[in-house]
């Protein structure tokens, strides 16, 4: 090969190089990198898949109806973690180097894991009404979210609910509340407060862990549950489990309308089963299509192929779920492009951007989602906003909703709150007290 | 005193106080071991013949049944749906044979052992890009498997039978009947036999290692059917099966992993077993302990029969 010939290869070897490393950096600055944590994959793969499809496609509807958010279009990425905590830290060090502007790790394993390395890596984590329920203290955890509603609180406003079904919050005096929930972080996470409250209002709780192997063999658990006959019984479930649960607990004849979850639920779950009819959950928002925003995601994304989702299940529950979870990614990037005036922004910004979500009837309306949930605030003080919810029951075919907003119990969850991010910032040695700044609101 | 009393004497207080939910427990057992025997007998017919320890029985079950529910909401009919998912079983068996075991052939156990490691991953990525993630519900009705519970009272309380709880342990006797019938009266059930005895001895007689092979893949094929047809009646059709699968092998230990009958009495004891425990023992220690008081009964039978209940008695010699 002539000398001439070797240069002017290597020259075309440096400009191809040059050009495949420019290009990456391009992307970057022409999109904003949002990584989502999903799983399609086993055996919580039926709650994971609308929801991974509702967060998909709002996020793909900004940038095919406005071009993404404040004219940069998002990068949407989703890493599949099947609801494992080690694969969901390996999606974390695969997308890292890639500079998300936050990571919603859809698990509270995960999650727990994500916090000691978000003020670190300088990446918000959004746990959205999952995840460590202490770290709704924006003082102690400047880098985690986890709106509109912690499990506690979720808790507080399903022993409301029972209290007002017997009569009154003393009424709940005497009576057997049983719990029935998944045996990892996410179901043991309310049951200190749950202990706390049979304590002061005098019921007996009696706990039916679900081991994750045995989320469809759940027969030992409501044979207890028959042997005990609780009052009322409360659930915390995921995937799997809340199927069986449902066939279980209509298998010994448990009263239906005394069965209440936690808002993780889907109509897969209840469909079908015949006898589930009267069954209960937590909810805060809209199911349903009869909003400008779901009809801008089936004729803009859905209908173009865009999307993983059947156009059927559109609307459903847990899509709509993850259509607020994407809301609120959305909101963070807007108000951290609105607050900073840049157009690409970063995980510091949507931090601060997250800090002043403020969701009002007005916002909802002109996001095309007008009374799709309560308002919400979050502060610097505030990662959470402890916002009320309602009780839906299943009528045999669709949700209802049967009751007014039941707002939470401040008086018996804050305490415990402050205690617990105390607790984790004296276990973990060395926790950051929060050194960023505050945003006037 | 008080644990003692706890651990040794109040559960069967329990059990005297409450003789009707003691029979529940022992009849919810009971039908959870037939289904646990039934996932072991995949296992141990394909051990017997090919000496091959297939992990992959479990995602064999699931998809199986997501292969059947699939194909009815393609819009097949019932039966046509399962003629078909039990010709997908056997494409399968023939394709596992010629792909994975014929290229292995006089490799260690422990290489073949791995291979079914990845017949597992692959079926579960088949299974998910063919049939999608989503839990399905098994077609209970167009199968014509009955709904519904017989209450009966007795004890001075009452015992719930769910009929496709009774429907599942008939099948599975019919099945186990059937295969016990082929196992010792056909000529392939034999040449079976024979090559689980010795695989050099069975092909010095003419005997076909690769057919036999694919039929005892298929058989497990079609026990896989079976079971996850009466577990995804039980709850759904989902990949979590999978796991529960695994309760089989704290049933092999027990019962060892070359008997049929000990698959059978093997899982009788981990159902019923790991019932009792959870109902009358978990309360004690928190509950939940379902998952591992199985492995707790076989390592404590193991000590005194390490080749299983059933299970033949290896001597090598040194």
């Amino acid at each position: 090969m002539s000398k001439r010939l070797k240069v002017s290869g290597l020259a075309a070897g440096v400009l191809a190089s040059s050009l495949m490393m420019a290009a990456p950096q391009a992307v970057a600055q022409e999109s904003i990198y949002v990584p989502l944590f999903t799983y399609r994959t086993g055996p919580f793969a039926g709650s994971g898949i609308p929801i991974a499809d509702g967060m998909h496609d709002y996020l793909q509807m900004l940038n095919e109806r406005d071009g993404g958010i404040g004219g940069v279009k998002i990068a949407i990425d989703e890493c599949e973690t099947g609801y494992d905590t080690k694969k969901g830290l390996e999606c974390y060090d695969a997308v890292k180097p890639k500079k998300p502007v936050m990571v919603n790790p859809w698990s509270t394993g995960i999650s727990l894991s994500l916090i000691p390395k978000a003020s670190v890596d300088k990446i918000p984590v959004l746990s959205m009404a999952y995840g460590l329920s202490a770290s709704a203290r924006g003082d102690v955890f400047p880098w985690v979210f986890n709106p509109p509603a912690t499990y506690w609180d979720g808790l507080a406003m399903i022993i409301r609910y029972l209290g007002t079904e017997s009569g009154g919050l003393d009424k709940l005096k005497g009576k057997k509340i049983g719990y029935i929930y998944f045996d990892g972080g996410f179901g043991k996470e309310p049951i200190p407060l749950f202990e706390q409250m049979a304590k002061d209002m005098g019921f007996e709780l009696k706990l039916y862990p679900v081991p994750p192997g045995e989320m469809q063999n759940q027969s030992s658990q409501w044979l207890s549950v028959r042997r005990d006959r609780p009052d009322f019984m409360v659930m915390y479930g995921w995937g799997a489990m809340n199927p069986t649960a449902v066939k279980e607990a209509v298998k010994i004849n448990y009263p239906m309308d005394k069965f209440v979850s936690i808002w993780w639920p889907g109509e897969n779950d209840v469909n079908g089963t015949e006898g589930a009819k009267g069954f209960k959950m937590l909810n805060w928002h809209g199911i349903g299509t009869d909003y400008p925003a779901l009809k801008d995601i089936q004729k803009l994304v859905v209908d173009k192929g865009l999307s993983k989702s059947p156009k059927e299940k559109v609307g459903e529950l847990l899509y709509n779920r993850g259509v607020y979870n994407a809301i609120l990614i959305a909101e963070g990037i807007a108000q951290a492009q609105k607050i900073t005036g840049k157009k690409v922004v970063d995980g510091s910004d949507v931090r601060r951007g997250l800090e002043n979500i403020n969701l009002d009837e007005a916002r909802f309306k002109a996001i095309g989602l007008p009374a799709f949930a309560g308002n919400l605030q979050l502060t610097c003080q505030d990662h959470n906003g402890h916002r009320a919810a309602f009780i839906q029951q299943w009528d045999g075919a669709k949700w209802v909703k049967i009751t007014d907003f039941i707002q939470p119990m401040p008086e018996k969850v804050k305490p415990a709150l402050d205690e617990a991010a105390k607790e984790y910032s004296e276990k973990n040695a060395g926790w950051p007290k929060r050194s960023e700044a505050c945003d006037k609101s | 005193m008080d644990i003692l009393f706890k651990v040794l004497i109040d559960p069967f207080l329990q059990m005297g106080a409450m003789p009707d939910l003691f029979v529940q427990t022992i009849w919810d057992g009971f039908v959870t071991g037939v289904l646990y025997a039934l996932i072991a007998l995949g296992f141990v017919l394909i051990f017997k013949a090919s000496g091959v320890f297939n992990f992959a029985q479990g995602i064999m079950v699931v998809f199986a049944a997501l292969t059947l529910v699939g194909l009815y909401e393609m819009g097949l009919p019932a039966p046509l749906a399962v003629l078909v998912t039990l010709g997908v079983m056997f494409v399968l068996a023939v394709a596992i044979e010629r792909v994975v075991l014929r290229p292995l052939v006089n490799q260690p156990d422990i290489i073949l052992f791995m291979a079914t490691f990845g017949i597992t991953y692959f079926l579960i990525g088949l299974g998910e890009l063919i049939f999608g993630g989503n839990p399905k519900q098994m077609i209970t009705d167009q199968l014509y498997l009955p709904r519904g519970a017989i209450e009966v009272k007795m004890l001075g309380g009452f015992v719930q039978f769910q009929k496709i709880d009774i429907a599942a342990a008939v099948i599975a006797v019919v099945m186990i009947v059937a295969l016990a019938v082929f196992f010792q009266k056909t000529r392939i059930g034999r040449a079976l036999r024979a090559v689980a005895d010795s695989h050099k001895a069975a092909l010095s007689v003419g005997i076909s290692l690769n057919q036999i092979w694919v039929i005892v893949w298929f058989t497990a094929g079609i026990v896989a059917l079976v079971t996850g047809i009466m577990w995804g009646a039980r709850s759904d059709v989902s990949f979590g099966l999978q796991v529960i699968a695994l309760k089989a092998l704290p049933v092999l230990i027990l019962g060892g992993f070359t008997s049929v009958p000990g698959a059978i009495v093997g899982g009788l004891i981990i159902g019923i077993g790991e019932k009792l425990g959870e109902f009358y023992w978990g309360p004690l220690v928190g509950g939940g302990i379902e998952s591992w008081l199985a492995y707790c009964i076989a390592l404590g039978f193991l000590l005194f029969r390490p080749q299983g209940l059933f299970g033949d008695k290896i001597i090598e010699r040194i």
